[in-house]
């Protein structure tokens, strides 16, 4: 009776009353959501893909009838890359608009700046990058992997599969690249018994590495391991190529590339190159192609979709999950719920929600090819969430 | 009016000015505003520390510095190490593996206090440095470049310089600095919870009074002789050099204030904000400090205080509604008002009498000359 | 570094010594059209870096229009459009005299602030015309690969670059001591209102050096797609290094800002290459810095200057 009620739109759902205890801003009819990304300033390049791909679930959600029956509505800020500017947007959704929850942020530092936001204002943020770990809230769910998630399966297959002993670690200057490669250094060294001929790191917006390239070459690494982002990305490939670098003669995996960055780079500057990701756009099941069909679809055919995109579009998914699963929209019982949400329409594939809220995934290697895309070339099994990992320390 | 007041306000109106603004900030904005509206004007209004330090610097001796944020930053860090360390205690540490250290040194793998740290314990240490460290560094490169008489241009570029190894430099040590993230999640002064409605009251009108207080500090010396020889300093450095004065002193003094002003806007922005990151103190954020200045109006120090508010006022306002069409008005408001109003807010005031009443502007004798004058003949543009 | 064989090290000292090269043809193509605007006319375009994302992009377009519609031209484009990117960077430079610059000779700081407002609009104009993405041309593939001799490789963008990194300063000098057009800019830089006396058309001076400096920053920006990307933001990520090549140079001289970029590369590039990453920048910036200070004037100096 409810469904018929519901589907003739007579009825909206359960009573407002009873779903929203604490003053969000929900309806009869609708709820409000806030989005904050950068949609300015030098981390716009990014967050473009996290935006579409939120925007995206949400329309598919309101298309299906909503959350408890109530249609989303969102309310876009522009953090433009400024975490001061993050805090500040954060505060004002959770404060003057009342949002139901919040799928934003991308750098470390602006989920760092909103952190203590959420926490004071009992918030819920939905956050899709791979990252650092050494965190874990009650009020954000982690929708990309933590760094272990990411590299110690990685590293695994690239020393078994090369068999690589010599690794040189590169990143760009910030607490990302340099936990991950925190990690990776105890994992090369304690676990593979291999050893790391060089760690460096260079200031986001470099793009001048003639000498680090001078000394890999003179290093000779079996494997390069790169995290670096942003514009230093292009110059570093670019740089590597022109000084005949190539996946010929060397080895290299990242974790910093998707198929945003390489639609930056030029597929051609990577080809042969390997990425660890949890998701690649070439993913071969029905969810995926359902997924990469309708964000054609919405955003055109030239459009790629990287790990983080994905990610994205996870959040709005596990959140209707939650609130169904709940029968309310009050945080606190969202909070509660999460851990054990599974969702098996992920393109990506199966993921469950851990109790220290952020998600079992898998992860896969990728090689890169001249069209900008991955072939997956290995896949592993589903990984448990550590962002606080014993002996990486 | 007593000699006293006299020196601080030239005219009636500007006295009058000066009140309407305590009144609109004291009383008008904190009943007509939410608390987390309110939170945003003190933000706001941190930035007008610098910009009166700019208002002395730039407007009346012609040094345009374009490193201001290096100060803010200093005085910033200097509180927020403060703070950092009360939100440290081993208890609420406990997760770490070497409890009771900031939680970024843990992740860098640190295992102890570095030694730069250990003072920053102490809340009068803490407040003394806000003042000092600014003032040293300014000093120490105001003096180098000033008796050599570096200037104008050759000035700003270097500051800036300086303010791009500043943001480097923490990006690069963040086992020490917390690096690019900042220092983040600070909850207390002395036992007191800055993050709840009362304690945001409360900073706002500290820096409400703080800033009042500065910006009466900063009328008291233009309108004494020590402000007219910063202004012979900017237009005729010559004939101060030959009149016995040390030019090279009177611009490093008046940029080591600027600079503990910029260092106490730090701080009073560190307590309401919650965090410090290098994004506050790069080239851009120190460039638009001089915005906030050059469009409030460079002479004036009222109207510099409001260029901070009406221009970040402007910046969350428009990034809500319009985030592309920001750019292209910051960008337009900012060529316009070098072009046509290079007083700013204030120097509009000499043109349109009625609002001069408004918004003090004890420049408007010195506001037709001041376009077409040459800036301060240094290497710079010393043909 | 016992590990190494001698001839490992010579080929990595030549190698060494390249990349110090490389980065020394880059920043003189970023401080040549800089120095050309600042030394000689006393304007600080802070808007510099945009007019370089500018000659990126047309280079981009460009790439892209040639892919579409003559592919068969793909190996050739990239130098024909070096000559586009001048020639649109040009004309909109010599607009932006014409609207901003010519109003402010006198104010020179000022010119730091207007440009830096016209910096913003066009780094919004550049995000919504060509999206927010860092993008990159399509390059000939004759320009990717690299010289090898045993073990050195010697880039050949780095060597392009090189090259007209020499092409565009000998054009400059030549233009600047041997034409009669910089006949007449030389000595409206020294006596404006006597050089309008005898005849000069100082306006028209000044919008040709402008215009000609903008130009110079097209090719510069148009070369840099050889080793990097271009986003809305690139311009920003150059200017400093620019102004520091062309400050610590001694503004007014060309021979000053070759003697600076190649001072700074090569400091550059050794400290990058003995310390890590960003303590190199961090250290070079520090050594400029000092430099200024104990020599404001510059490496340098001009001396033709006089009250």
């Amino acid at each position: 009776m409810m469904m018929v009620l519901s589907m003739a739109g007579l009825l909206a759902g359960p009573p407002t009353e009873e779903v929203n205890t604490t003053g969000l801003a929900v309806t009869d009819d609708t709820v409000t959501v806030g989005q904050l990304h950068s949609a300015t300033g030098t981390m716009a390049i990014s967050e473009t893909g996290s935006i579409q791909a939120e925007q995206l679930a949400i329309d598919q959600i309101n298309a299906m009838g909503g959350v408890l029956g109530r249609q989303i509505e969102v309310i876009k800020e522009d953090g433009a890359s400024d975490w001061p500017t993050f805090a500040e947007k954060a505060k004002k959704l959770l404060v003057s608009d009342k949002v139901g929850t919040v799928f934003g942020c991308w750098t470390s530092a602006s989920r760092k700046a909103v952190l203590p936001v959420f926490e004071k204002e009992n918030g819920m943020l939905y956050y899709p990058t791979f990252y650092e770990g050494l965190e874990q809230s009650k009020n954000v769910i982690y929708t990309g992997q933590e760094a272990t998630q990411q590299i110690i399966a990685g590293l695994d297959w690239i020393a078994e599969e090369k068999d690589a002993k010599t690794f040189y670690l590169i990143g760009s200057d910030y607490i990302w690249p340099r936990t991950s490669n925190k990690i990776a250094r105890k994992h090369i060294e304690n676990v593979l018994g291999g050893k790391v001929v060089g760690e460096e790191y260079y200031a986001l917006g470099h793009t001048q590495f003639g000498s680090l390239i001078n000394k890999i070459k003179l290093k000779k690494p079996d494997v390069i391991y790169a995290i670096v982002v942003g514009g230093s990305n292009v110059s570093f490939y670019k740089q590597l190529k022109a000084a005949g670098i190539t996946s010929e003669k060397q080895t290299l995996l990242t974790i910093s590339v998707t198929e945003d960055e390489v639609l930056g780079i030029g597929g051609e500057n990577l080809v042969g190159f390997y990425s660890a990701m949890k998701y690649f756009q070439s993913l071969d099941n029905e969810n995926n192609k359902a997924f990469v069909a309708a964000f054609k679809e919405k955003y055109g055919e030239d459009a790629v979709i990287g790990d983080v995109t994905q990610a994205a579009y996870l959040g709005p998914w596990l959140w209707k999950a939650a609130v169904e699963k709940a029968g309310s929209f009050d945080i606190d019982k969202i909070a509660e719920v999460s851990p054990d949400i599974e969702l098996t329409t992920a393109p990506e594939g199966y993921v469950k929600i851990h109790p220290n809220h952020h998600l079992w995934s898998k992860l896969r290697i990728g090689q890169w090819g001249e069209d900008g895309q991955a072939e997956v070339l290995y896949e592993s099994e589903l990984i448990e969430p550590d962002p606080f990992p014993e002996g990486y320390q | 009016m007593p000699l006293f007041l006299k020196t601080l306000f030239k005219t009636r109106g500007e006295a009058i000015g000066f009140i309407a603004f305590l009144v609109l900030v004291l009383v008008i904005f904190p009943l007509a505003m939410p608390v987390f509206r309110l939170n945003l004007v003190g933000k706001y209004l941190s930035f007008g520390f610098v910009a009166i330090g700019l208002v002395l610097l730039w407007g009346r001796c012609g040094v345009l510095s374009l490193g201001q944020g290096v100060f803010f930053g200093l005085g910033g860090y200097c509180m927020a190490m403060f703070l950092k360390l009360e939100a440290s205690d081993p208890e609420s540490t406990s997760i770490q593996s070497t409890p009771g250290i900031p939680d970024f040194m843990d992740w860098n793998q640190l295992t102890a206090l570095p030694w730069f740290w250990e003072p920053f314990k102490s809340l009068p240490f803490t407040i003394l440095a806000i003042f000092v460290v600014p003032a040293v560094v300014a000093f120490i490169i105001g003096w180098a470049m000033f008796r050599r008489k570096v200037g104008g241009v050759y000035f700003a570029i270097i500051t800036q310089a300086l303010a791009l190894i500043m943001s480097l430099g923490i990006d690069g040590n963040q086992g020490y600095t917390g690096g690019r993230n900042g220092i983040t999640d600070l909850r207390t002064l002395l036992g007191w919870d800055i993050r709840t409605e009362d304690a945001q009251y409360t900073l706002y009108f500290l820096c409400v009074v703080l800033l009042a207080l500065t910006a009466l500090a900063a009328k008291y010396i233009i309108n004494t002789r020590l402000g007219r020889v910063l202004v012979a300093v900017r237009d005729q450095e010559d004939r101060v050099r030959f009149s016995g004065y040390d030019v090279a002193i009177v611009r490093t003094s008046v940029f080591a204030f600027a600079a503990v002003l910029s260092g106490i806007g730090g701080a009073m922005f560190v307590l309401q904000v919650g965090f410090m990151s290098p994004s506050i103190i790069g080239i851009v954020p120190s460039i638009e400090m001089v915005i906030f200045t050059a469009v409030g109006g460079r002479l004036s120090v009222m109207g510099a205080i409001i260029g901070c508010l009406i221009v970040n006022w402007g910046k969350t306002a428009f990034s809500e509604a319009y985030p592309d069409a920001w750019l292209y008005l910051m960008g337009g408001t900012f060529i316009s008002v070098v072009m046509f109003f290079p007083n700013g807010i204030a120097g509009l005031a000499e043109k349109f009498p009625r609002i001069r009443s408004l918004i003090p502007a004890s420049v408007t004798e010195r506001i037709k000359g001041m376009a077409t004058k040459k800036t301060t003949k240094t290497v710079s543009d010393g043909q | 570094m016992g590990d190494y064989t001698a001839e490992e090290l010579q080929s990595i000292f030549i190698m060494q010594g390249f990349s110090g090269l490389s980065l020394f043809s880059v920043l003189l193509l970023m401080g040549l059209g800089l120095a050309l605007i600042f030394g000689q006319m006393g304007v600080i375009n802070m808007a510099h870096g945009e007019f370089m994302a500018l000659g990126a992009y047309t280079v981009y377009l460009c790439s892209n229009i040639t892919e579409q519609f003559f592919p068969a031209f793909t190996p050739y484009y990239f130098v024909i459009t070096i000559l586009v990117a001048f020639v649109v960077c040009g004309l909109l430079g010599a607009f932006v005299e014409w609207l901003l610059i010519r109003h402010l000779y006198h104010r020179p700081l000022d010119t730091l602030l207007a440009t830096w407002g016209l910096s913003l609009i066009l780094q919004q104009t550049y995000r919504s015309i060509f999206g927010a993405r860092e993008v990159s041309p399509r390059l000939p593939d004759w320009l990717m690969g690299s010289f090898t001799y045993g073990d050195v490789d010697i880039p050949i963008n780095g060597v392009f670059v090189l090259g007209l990194s020499v092409i565009v300063t000998g054009s400059l000098v030549y233009f600047i001591y041997k034409s009669r057009f910089g006949l007449k800019l030389r000595s409206t830089v020294q006596n404006r209102s006597m050089s309008g006396a005898v005849g000069i058309n100082t306006v028209k001076v000044d919008r040709l050096a402008f215009a000609l400096g903008c130009g110079i920053a097209g090719i510069a920006g148009a070369a840099f797609t050889t080793i990097g990307s271009t986003g809305p933001d690139s311009g920003s990520r150059y200017i400093v290094d620019a102004f520091l090549v062309v400050v610590s140079g001694g503004a007014a001289s060309l021979l000053g800002t070759v003697g600076s970029a190649f001072g700074i590369a090569q400091a550059q590039s050794i400290l990058e290459f003995f310390l890590e990453g960003t303590k190199g920048k961090v250290a070079t910036l520090l050594v400029i810095v000092v430099v200024l200070m104990i020599r404001p004037q510059g490496l340098f100096p001009s001396k033709v200057r006089s009250h």
